[in-house]
């Protein structure tokens, strides 16, 4: 990188995290104790109550501070997958899932939904809770994450709920081949030890729009620190168009092909789904306070593609 | 086979430019050039720095064309354990097949030319996964329902041949660089060591820094053309150093 770049690069850093502060203290507010703080529990506090070595990794399931959470490292504190709250299992503890669910207040209400990693299920849980009319399809590679799902978190798949032991890119190809169509698309199948390369990359963006049906949405659970940050804006931006940018501590990327609604139409959206949000402990004008369609990221940056995804490489930068 | 005599050049510290460490071994195990009587005797120490070569680069090719294989097939085929399960298992069986085959070559009028020429067969075979191969890909992955079956379908088509020939050259290499019993095991071990290290190099070279830089197809016709380039100057070296 150059002089200019490393100023510029190091200028946007500071620029990125005025709105991510503030994100942080919204987000904190909406969820009735900072988001910090939750995500500070102490990995002493936490107790091994379960675990099993899976194909891919080791499955652990921790309690403690009143929280459950799924993490596949022994330093649970910073490698959660998912976490419920003992006494609440129906609210959100992470922001992350909060903001993916900023994906409902981009049109009319999803009903074919597909969502791209399982972790504890927390996410097509809460969604079938939402829109109990809506047919929903989860998609994990491995099979020890679907199992602990269902013995550990509570999560039942049912009529239109279901969950395919599968390779996510593999799945949407195969679904695309079908002419299956879904008006929300959430990928959530990144973590900060280990990113799927092939499903970080310009084709595999494509393929999921092309499963999109007309005004379909996509939402991504990715990353805002690394280096990484940069190619992955360029590559969602090809492949979508603009998209509204959700920063804090996660990012998510929330993008409708067919035209981003207008941030007005965002806040109506939700105000009429306040209501539902509220028991799940998600202030929808906290969230609506999120959303930004400025891009923040070095739109030089090399695009990701099937021919060139370095992504854990360039995450670990 | 080889005959007593001459004492290779490299070992008198003659003007021969090639790598000590890989011929200062065979100076000191034997001492015996394995040429033929009017053979000049840089051709022999030039014979064996190619020997090594060709073994050492070719354990790179093979390690770098299974990981960025991976990653080619990944798109296609996800990258669950059972499409690396796939394709280590027909890089391990192309290997396995090609030592047998190459050692049974090596019994019939062995030369460093046939050395090369596998060398270069084995890049050329790999041709098809450096143009990609998208419509065999994408038709394995539509056709068959089971990812191992697709993976593995995909893996022999793709890999199997130009591993095989790999796994050739270094039985072959062998049979170039042993001149007597007593020091057959330390030629084959410089040549494992030589051929593993290569592999080693490859994949970390790859793995960790080349994929940041480089897209998936050019890293594959670089290391065509690097096969291409060693194996020429191998071939195009005996008959200068004959004339």
């Amino acid at each position: 990188m150059t002089r200019a770049g490393r100023a510029a690069h190091a200028a946007r850093a500071v620029m990125a995290a005025l709105p991510a502060i503030v994100a942080i203290a919204a987000l904190g507010a909406l969820a009735g104790a900072p988001a910090a703080v939750r995500a500070a529990v102490p990995a002493a506090d936490l107790r091994l109550i379960h675990q099993e070595r899976s194909l891919y990794r080791q499955v652990l399931v921790y309690e403690g501070a009143g929280e459950r959470c799924l993490c596949f490292t022994r330093q649970c504190a910073i490698g959660r997958q998912s976490c419920i709250e003992s006494a609440h299992p129906q609210r959100l503890v992470f922001g992350y899932t909060r903001m993916m669910l900023g994906a409902l207040l981009m049109g009319p209400p999803p009903q074919r939904i597909l969502v791209v990693g399982l972790g504890g299920g927390t996410l097509p849980a809460t969604l079938a809770r939402l829109l109990p009319d809506a047919d929903i399809d989860a998609v994990e590679i491995d099979p020890a994450v679907v199992r602990v799902a269902a013995d550990w978190f509570g999560f039942q798949p049912g009529p239109r709920l279901h969950v395919a032991t599968e390779d996510g890119r593999t799945f949407v190809r195969r679904m695309g081949r079908e002419g299956r169509h879904y008006d929300l698309v959430m990928l959530d199948a990144y973590d900060q030890q280990y990113i799927p390369e092939h499903m970080l990359t310009l084709e595999f963006l494509q393929e999921v729009r092309a499963l999109l049906a007309p005004g379909g949405v996509v939402a991504a659970n990715t990353f805002s620190a690394s280096r990484l940050y940069d190619n992955e804006s360029v590559t969602y931006a090809r492949a979508y168009g603009s998209y509204y940018n959700l920063r804090s501590g996660n990012r998510v990327i929330l993008a409708r092909p067919a035209g981003l609604p207008s941030l007005a139409q965002v806040r109506a959206a939700a105000a009429r789904l306040a209501p539902q949000l509220a028991p799940l402990g998600v202030d929808a004008d906290a969230l609506v306070a999120l959303f930004r369609d400025t891009p923040d990221w070095d739109a030089s940056a090399r695009l990701l593609t099937d021919q060139y995804s370095p992504a854990n490489l360039l995450n670990a930068r | 086979m080889g005959s007593v005599g001459q004492t290779p050049a490299h070992c008198k510290g003659s003007a021969v430019r090639v790598p000590a460490s890989l011929l200062a071994l065979p100076c000191a195990v034997n001492g015996r050039t394995r040429a033929g009587a009017g053979a000049p005797v840089h051709s022999v120490a030039m014979e064996r720095a190619f020997a090594y070569l060709i073994a050492g680069w070719s354990g790179y090719f093979v390690m770098a064309l299974e990981l960025l294989g991976g990653r080619a097939l990944a798109p296609y085929f996800g990258s669950s354990i059972h499409v690396w399960g796939a394709i280590i298992t027909v890089f391990m069986l192309a290997l396995s097949l090609g030592y047998l085959a190459g050692g049974a070559w090596s019994r019939r009028s062995p030369s460093q030319p046939r050395l090369a020429l596998l060398l270069a067969g084995a890049a050329l075979c790999a041709v098809p996964v450096a143009l990609g191969s998208d419509a065999l890909l994408d038709a394995l992955s539509a056709r068959l329902a089971d990812p191992r079956l697709a993976s593995l379908c995909a893996a022999l088509a793709l890999f199997f041949v130009p591993t095989a020939v790999s796994g050739m050259i270094s039985p072959y290499a062998v049979r170039l660089l042993v001149d007597e019993r007593a020091g057959a095991g330390a030629a084959a071990g410089r040549l494992y060591f030589v051929s593993t290290f290569g592999s080693a190099a490859g994949t970390l070279l790859t793995s960790f820094y080349l994929v940041l830089y480089f897209e998936l197809a050019t890293l594959l016709w670089a290391m065509i053309g690097v096969s291409i380039a060693l194996a020429s100057a191998a071939l195009l070296w005996r008959p200068a150093a004959r004339a």
